[in-house]
């Protein structure tokens, strides 16, 4: 089972005492480099998004939709998600497979709780006439926050994969890296989180 | 380490084909997926290169009606998404492929499995917009679809040509960021030890720039063309100005992707001519740093010109006055460049091969095409130039003339390392000089067209405009270039076959691709090399003497290092090299199911496609990492 | 024997006739004026302060092309590779020389940015005493609008010698405005209002074409401009203003079939089109109160004549691809009346 770590980090053969020049291993850079590009990603909605803030066309406007202390709530819930999710790779670290499945399933929930709330968020905004449809307002309120959603749900799924390898005793703590990885992706996608609610929820 | 317990599921298993299709289907070997991108993107660039014959034919005469204004605009955006996306673009990762891990003495990329991904991606993602020919017409608005028309109920015909466009450059943009991050994690990391950054070709730090282009330009268009799915497939308002949306959005997300776009199409073949003018005219790349410096100079402020594409659009002086600055400026480094590999030939020994020519093509056609650039950005007179022939002319001779005549430099460079057999010369030249003939038949006219007032996109032109000669001519020059592809084709076939046996160097080389046999062993080095310098190879084989000259050391070379490397990998040292694999194809797979749910209005497809990529990446994580019969 | 004429073909003699050929060729076609649309020869004010800053560049960019290509050619004649040159000098750079060849061209291109940007705000400066017109381009004809209430398509009229404002819409996709002799082209956003000053100061035609592509019918999208002596201009605007030829008994069952008529699908001349002082008063297709004053129609892709205008009225889409205007199954009849009522409107 180890190979995989060789092949897939390419250290291969005689390669494997020299370490590599950035100091961080393969995955790692690799995660970091993806996260980057994400950061276009959402940089791109979010201004698509602040340019179209108050193209409501008669329509519901921000003010009329937001709920500040419900998303505030969300928010913090999902913040939450990541210090379990620093617990679970520290769990994994030490070799506690239980608590590592704990706190898995603790930001898994927690994420999942946040799914659900935008769900509702959603449905609320829908009947308060604010579709997709509706105004540029609409549509890229929804997009840029649906798009975050998906993030999260991907996580989700992460998150419940590495739970369910756990549970066959097919995640030792020498995987702990696997654990860092879905860690750094689920703090980023937190961290856009905490951008689109300051930006897109509290900026006046 | 951890010994499994229960036997692996058949469908967990990897393949073990090691010849044949399903090799081919299944690998992860970077050279073999290299070659998979070349040949995809040569067999674009013939269907491109035939729709721009179609093109030419229409236009060779006034009232050309030899297809219809709807085929035409189809032809002419499939021409230039296939050339930009299914050609060049891939044509360089094709390059990426196979040679950075050699460049930098690497046994694979970062992530073998990743690799193939990207390949398989592109290669669903192309026959994707293909295969809107056979449902109802390819895409028609234009290469840079700009909204409203893109997104507009009845402004186009065709029900669904923009949803090819649209979800298939959306593939090909996931093709480009994993490979992009692949890329990044080789160079960065998998360098032999001691080839620190400034020891590295220039090939792979022009890699290294366009590989970063990619990562932070692909996202930028991904957004821009969700938003045109979700106006088209979901009545959003992004681009549609009766709803209160801005079409200018479009143009300004499209053209912050477009303009480093432009960068990432150019900078390998700006790498690859710096690879080959040092070893054809043995010396060592004049100013180094200057043109490695410049092309991270390039690759930055290639993020602040976009809106030089914008001039006519009403975005005010201001902003027109800013973005003509910035364009103006973005010459000086590629200036650099051209004055450096000027330097590097002066005072050389040169050697005229085919590489050599097309390098030095490259060179003569691309101060052209930098020149009306420069034009292009005294903005009162782009008022006049924009949407023009003379814009066309520009880009066909920094892409045809730069980045096509670059890449061609390439497959005759490193043919012999592929294949262990040399390129005909004879033909080589012929297909040269047919090529620059034609290319400058073909895109030199454009020049009096545009400025001449013919526009660009015009599926048909009255006589009397001033404007005959100068498209008959150009006609008669696609034509030539079509010849000098085929001479191309031919001397590929033949060369393939019966060429001449390469050696291991057969250019007197300068870089670590030239110490390992050609064609490469699967595990490229059997000993990983050490670098001591810049041009590492060069230096193993010539000592300088006191006037600088080169003077050959005895006991250089590759043959003899190679030799005893090679016998120590036979007598079963083992290098592991990566399984193949064929999750990475069921993954891709899913993608494309997933655009035509989209196209075909049905989450059941859609949820399909899904499945099949999950089913995929599932498979990819839990497939053991060898093929446990070894 | 290869080697020997490939040598032949770089000789120095051969190539310099090749060049001397070429840059011939080159001029030759820029000094021929011919064509409506050719840039290089201006004749309103805005299009030849342009054309001045491409005069100065287009030398310096010539200059610099023959230096730099005349050094590659120096360079590919002198180090070929021969004996003596077998093991030429490994020279790795020469930092005056790249600061030399950054500074040069840098400085050379700030002078053509203080060149270029003042002329850029110039233009964007709202000229005084314009005469302002309303451009709206539709898919695939243009639409103008004078403050007076003259309302026609395709062919602009303006008087010499005074700038004309335009301010430029889109009723559907994104078009360009382009009026090659007289000024450069600016967009027409749907959404958005942008503007153009054009000026002549010659009476005469003035070709126009779109330039932004705009669909199917994108190369059949063109206009004229016609620009008068003040008095002339004047003369028009008060024929344009009149309305539309009085009842002529020659064309009246033109005229009711124009008015009245249903067609193929219960379709009417007047839901699209307008005659003024008649009840049709359709906003979509061309304003047609004196549609036969003009000398063009579907975006001037035809001459106005009645071979033509029949050919047109028999199957629109079939002469203009994508053609909003669709074929009402006219029958020759039809098509004799109607043609004959529009070319009464004068």
């Amino acid at each position: 089972m180890h190979d995989a770590t060789v092949t897939e980090t390419g250290s291969h053969g005689g390669q494997d005492a020299h370490a590599t020049y950035t100091g961080l291993d393969n995955v790692k850079l690799a995660m970091w480099a993806f996260l980057g590009s994400e950061c276009l990603f959402f940089g791109a909605l979010i201004s698509a998004h602040l340019l179209y803030r108050n193209q409501t066309m008669g329509g519901p406007t921000r003010h009329d939709v937001y709920d500040i202390p419900y998303t505030s709530v969300s928010s913090f819930v999902l913040l939450m998600s990541s210090l379990t999710m620093v617990l679970a790779l520290a769990a994994i670290q030490r070799g506690d497979q239980r608590r590592l499945r704990i706190w898995l399933m603790a930001t898994a929930l927690l994420g999942a709780s946040f799914i659900g709330g935008q769900f509702f968020e959603f449905t609320e905004f829908v009947h308060a006439g604010l579709t997709i449809q509706t105004s540029p307002f609409g549509s890229s309120f929804f997009v840029l926050t649906g798009f975050h959603g998906a993030h999260v749900t991907i996580g989700i799924l992460m998150l419940l994969s590495m739970y369910t390898l756990s549970k066959l005793g097919k995640l030792p703590s020498s995987d702990a890296r696997k654990i860092e990885m879905v860690g750094l992706y689920w703090h980023f996608v937190d961290i856009v989180w905490i951008v689109i609610f300051t930006v897109v929820y509290l900026f006046p | 380490m951890a010994t499994v317990t229960t036997p692996t599921p058949w469908f967990l298993r990897r393949p073990r084909a090691k010849n044949g299709l399903w090799s081919w289907v299944t690998t992860v070997d970077h050279k073999r997926i290299g070659i998979l991108y070349g040949y995809t993107a040569f067999v674009f660039f013939i269907l491109g290169g035939l729709e721009a014959l179609l093109i030419r034919m229409q236009l060779a005469t006034p009232d050309g009606d030899l297809v219809s204004a709807d085929l035409y605009n189809q032809l002419f955006t499939t021409h230039g998404v296939t050339m930009i996306f299914l050609v060049v673009m891939p044509m360089g990762a094709a390059f990426f492929n196979y040679f950075i891990p050699l460049q930098i003495g690497a046994r694979d990329v970062a992530f073998p499995r990743l690799n193939s991904l990207s390949y398989w991606v592109f290669l669903f993602g192309g026959l994707f917009i293909y295969s809107s020919w056979l449902f109802g017409g390819a895409p028609d608005g234009g290469w840079f679809g700009y909204a409203p028309l893109t997104v507009g109920g009845d402004f186009l015909p065709g029900d669904h040509r923009i949803d090819y466009y649209a979800l298939g450059l959306q593939i090909l943009g996931v093709a480009s960021i994993v490979a992009s991050v692949n890329f990044i994690v080789t160079i960065l990391n998998m360098r032999a030890p001691g080839m620190k950054l400034l020891k590295m070709p220039v090939f792979i730090w022009m890699s290294l720039v366009t590989n970063f282009l990619l990562l932070f330009a692909m996202p930028i268009i991904a957004v821009a063309l969700f938003f045109m799915t979700f106006d088209r497939t979901f009545d959003a308002l992004f681009y549609t100005p009766a709803g209160g949306g801005d079409p200018i959005l479009w143009q300004h997300l499209f053209w912050l992707f477009g303009h480093p776009e432009v960068y990432i199409l150019i900078l390998p073949a700006m790498g690859i001519v710096s690879e080959i003018l040092p070893v054809f005219s043995r010396k060592p790349l004049f100013g180094y740093s200057f043109v490695v410096f410049s092309g991270a100079a390039i690759g930055f402020m290639g993020w602040g010109v976009w809106a030089h594409h914008m001039f006519a659009d009403g975005l005010g002086p201001a902003a027109n006055a800013a973005f003509a600055v910035s364009t103006m400026f973005i010459a000086v480094p590629t200036g650099v460049k051209i004055f450096n590999w000027l330097a590097t030939m002066a005072g050389g020994s040169l050697r005229f091969k085919t590489p050599m020519l097309f390098s030095i093509g490259f060179i003569a056609m691309f101060i052209i095409g930098g020149l009306s650039g420069v034009t292009h950005a005294v903005v009162p007179h782009d008022y006049q130039q924009t949407d023009t022939y003379y814009v066309v002319a520009h880009f066909h001779y920094v892409l045809f003339g730069g980045a096509l005549l670059g890449l061609f430099g390439g497959l005759y460079y490193w043919f012999p390392k592929i294949y262990g057999r040399m390129m005909d010369e004879r033909l080589g030249r012929t297909h040269f000089w047919l090529m620059m003939i034609g290319f400058n038949m073909a895109f030199g006219p454009f020049h009096i067209l545009g400025l001449k007032g013919m526009p660009r996109r015009y599926y048909t032109y009255p006589s009397g405009m001033g404007w005959e000669l100068w498209n008959m001519i150009s006609t008669v020059g696609a034509f030539i270039i079509a010849l000098s592809v085929l001479v191309f084709m031919h001397n590929w076939r033949k060369s393939k076959k019966n060429g001449e046996i390469a050696s291991a160097d057969p250019w007197d080389g300068r870089t670590l691709e030239w110490t390992i046999p050609s064609p490469p062993p699967e595990y490229n080095f059997a000993e990983i090399p050490t670098v001591t310098e810049r041009d590492d190879f060069w230096h193993r084989k010539y000592k300088e003497d006191k006037r600088g000259r080169p003077i050959p050391v005895p006991t250089g070379g590759a043959e003899m290092h190679s030799e005893a490397s090679e016998a120590e990998a036979e007598e079963g040292h083992g290098i592991h090299m990566p399984s193949p694999s064929y999750f990475p194809l069921i993954a891709a797979l899913g993608m494309p199911i997933m655009a035509y749910g989209v196209i075909l209005n049905s989450w059941f497809i859609g949820a399909v496609g899904a499945i099949v990529c999950l089913a995929g990446f599932y498979g990819w994580v839990l497939e053991p990492a060898t093929d446990e019969s070894h | 024997m290869d080697r020997l004429r490939f040598r032949a073909l770089t000789n120095s003699k051969y190539l310099r006739r090749v060049v001397a050929l070429a840059s011939m060729l080159v001029l030759s076609a820029c000094i021929s004026a011919d064509g409506p649309a050719n840039y290089l020869y201006p004749e309103g004010p805005r299009a030849i302060q342009s054309d001045r800053l491409w005069d100065i560049t287009f030398a310096i960019a010539a200059v610099i092309f023959f230096v730099v290509e005349g050094a590659l050619i120096f360079i590919i004649l002198r180090y070929r590779a021969n004996k003596a040159n077998a093991q030429p000098k490994q020279l790795h750079g020469h930092t005056r020389l790249e600061l030399l060849w950054t500074a040069i061209p840098a400085l050379i291109l700030t002078g053509i940015a203080f060149m270029t940007v003042p002329v850029i705000f110039d233009q964007a400066r709202e000229p005084e005493g314009a005469l302002k017109v309303q451009v709206i381009g539709h898919q695939w004809w243009w639409e103008y609008k004078y403050d007076n209430g003259v309302v026609t398509a395709n062919e602009l009229h303006v008087p010499i010698n005074r700038p004309v404002l335009l301010e430029l819409r889109s009723a559907d996709v994104i078009h360009s405005y382009w009026i090659p002799k007289l000024a450069g082209k600016q967009d027409l956003v749907p959404g958005r209002i942008n503007h153009l000053t054009i000026e002549a100061t010659e009476p005469g035609e003035y070709y126009g074409q779109c330039a932004e592509y705009c669909g199917l019918s994108h190369a059949n999208m063109r206009a004229r401009v016609f620009a008068h002596e003040p008095a002339d201009y004047e003369r028009w605007v008060a024929e344009q203003r009149a309305p539309a030829a009085a009842d002529n008994a020659a064309v009246a069952e033109g005229r009711e079939l124009f008015l009245n008529g249903r067609f193929a699908g219960g379709q009417q001349c007047v839901s699209c089109h307008a005659v003024g002082g008649t009840a049709a008063a359709g906003v979509i297709g061309p304003n047609l109160t004196h549609f036969a004053s003009r000398t063009g129609f579907a975006g001037e892709m035809f001459e106005m004549n009645e071979e033509n205008l029949k050919a047109w009225l028999r199957d629109p889409p079939a002469r203009k691809p994508g053609s909003k205007m669709p074929d009402l199954n006219l029958t020759e009849e039809q098509i004799n009346d109607l043609s004959a009522y529009l070319l009464s409107l004068e």
